[in-house]
């Protein structure tokens, strides 16, 4: 399957695949590494903590990341707006320009790690003030979403499902009705998928429905097999996409025979 | 010099003069991590001429895998 699909665009930078894949969760820093190159992807998800102690000579992430590679500095484990802004700051000194971009995530439960919609709409309207790309993590709400536009949003990223529950597409018609408002509002912003995929067929579904992207990291890295997950998801994604630009047959309740009528051997 | 690395009581002997001796002395990895000092970020570019006190408290902090 060859198309020459348009580029992802977020803010100032310019993706070919539309798969983004996080970090945390391999078993180590060498399957880490596989399943960023396998997957395609063209951004890494990464978040800032406290610096471990490190052994001379131990690799770290650093190591793994291809300096080709764009990176995408979380706030995840934030719990409150001050949290969120102190955290992108600081990776945007760690980062430098690179760090200009942020995933903007204020969880506002512990045990669903569902967002605080009203702080990380705070949240994001600081940081774009302050000069971030902001690409925050939200409920799939449109009004939501249309909040997050209000306040400078580079994309709207809404969960499928809980972060890391692998559950898939819990509420498609949500997702198809903030693309409409979305899209509506500002017809080149991207909407991503961001967390809750867990197989393939979840990554093609969302794409196929018109989403921009999608932002995966569980389902690749605690896959039986996350070299050949993170392969199959690159596959997902593209045929998602494929199949919406080529656009969808128009459903009907009746068969439609696909062979002719004409010429039958037999009478009828 | 008692300081609060990361959450850790840390003694440091001799005291280190600057953020970027202290970074030195505790043998991170300068060039991947990011440091606030009291809660305020230290660029790199401040970290040669910023001191630290006895007290103080200070964060450094770098990538590690997420999503």
């Amino acid at each position: 399957m060859s198309f020459t699909d348009s580029p992802l665009q977020l803010g100032p930078v310019s993706l070919a695949s539309r798969l983004i894949v996080g970090t945390g969760k391999y078993r180590d820093l060498d399957e880490t590494a596989d399943c960023l190159r396998l997957s395609g992807a063209d951004m890494v998800t990464v978040a800032i903590r406290r610096v471990p102690p490190k052994k001379d000579g131990e690799r770290s992430l650093w190591d793994v990341i291809p300096s080709a590679m764009h990176i995408l500095p979380n706030t995840a484990g934030c719990y409150t707006v001050e949290d969120c802004l102190r955290t992108a700051r600081l990776g945007r000194e760690l980062l430098g320009e690179r760090g200009r971009l942020v995933k903007v995530e204020v969880i506002g439960d512990e045990k669903t790690l569902f967002p605080d919609v009203a702080a990380t709409i705070e949240a994001t309207r600081v940081l774009v003030q302050e000069g971030f790309v902001c690409l925050p993590y939200v409920t799939d709400d449109p009004v939501a979403c249309l909040r997050l536009i209000d306040v400078g949003a580079a994309a709207v990223m809404p969960l499928a499902a809980p972060i890391g529950s692998g559950l898939g597409i819990r509420n498609p018609h949500n997702l198809a009705i903030i693309l409409e408002v979305v899209k509506a509002k500002r017809p080149d912003l991207p909407v991503i998928v961001d967390a809750g995929v867990g197989v393939p067929s979840d990554a093609a579904r969302v794409m196929e429905l018109g989403v921009d992207g999608v932002l995966m990291n569980t389902a690749i890295a605690q896959a039986s097999n996350p070299r050949l997950m993170a392969e199959a998801m690159k596959d997902g994604v593209r045929a998602g996409r494929a199949a919406f630009v080529a656009g969808r047959m128009p459903m009907k309740l009746y068969a439609a025979a696909s062979s002719p009528l004409q010429g039958l051997i037999h009478a009828r | 010099m008692r300081l609060l690395v990361n959450g850790e009581p840390t003694n440091l002997e001799p005291a280190p003069a600057s953020v970027a001796e202290l970074l030195a002395q505790l043998r991170l990895p300068v060039e991947h991590v990011a440091v606030e000092l009291n809660g305020e970020i230290v660029t790199r570019a401040e970290r040669a001429a910023r001191t630290v006190k006895d007290g103080d408290t200070v964060e450094v902090v770098t990538l590690v895998g997420g999503g």
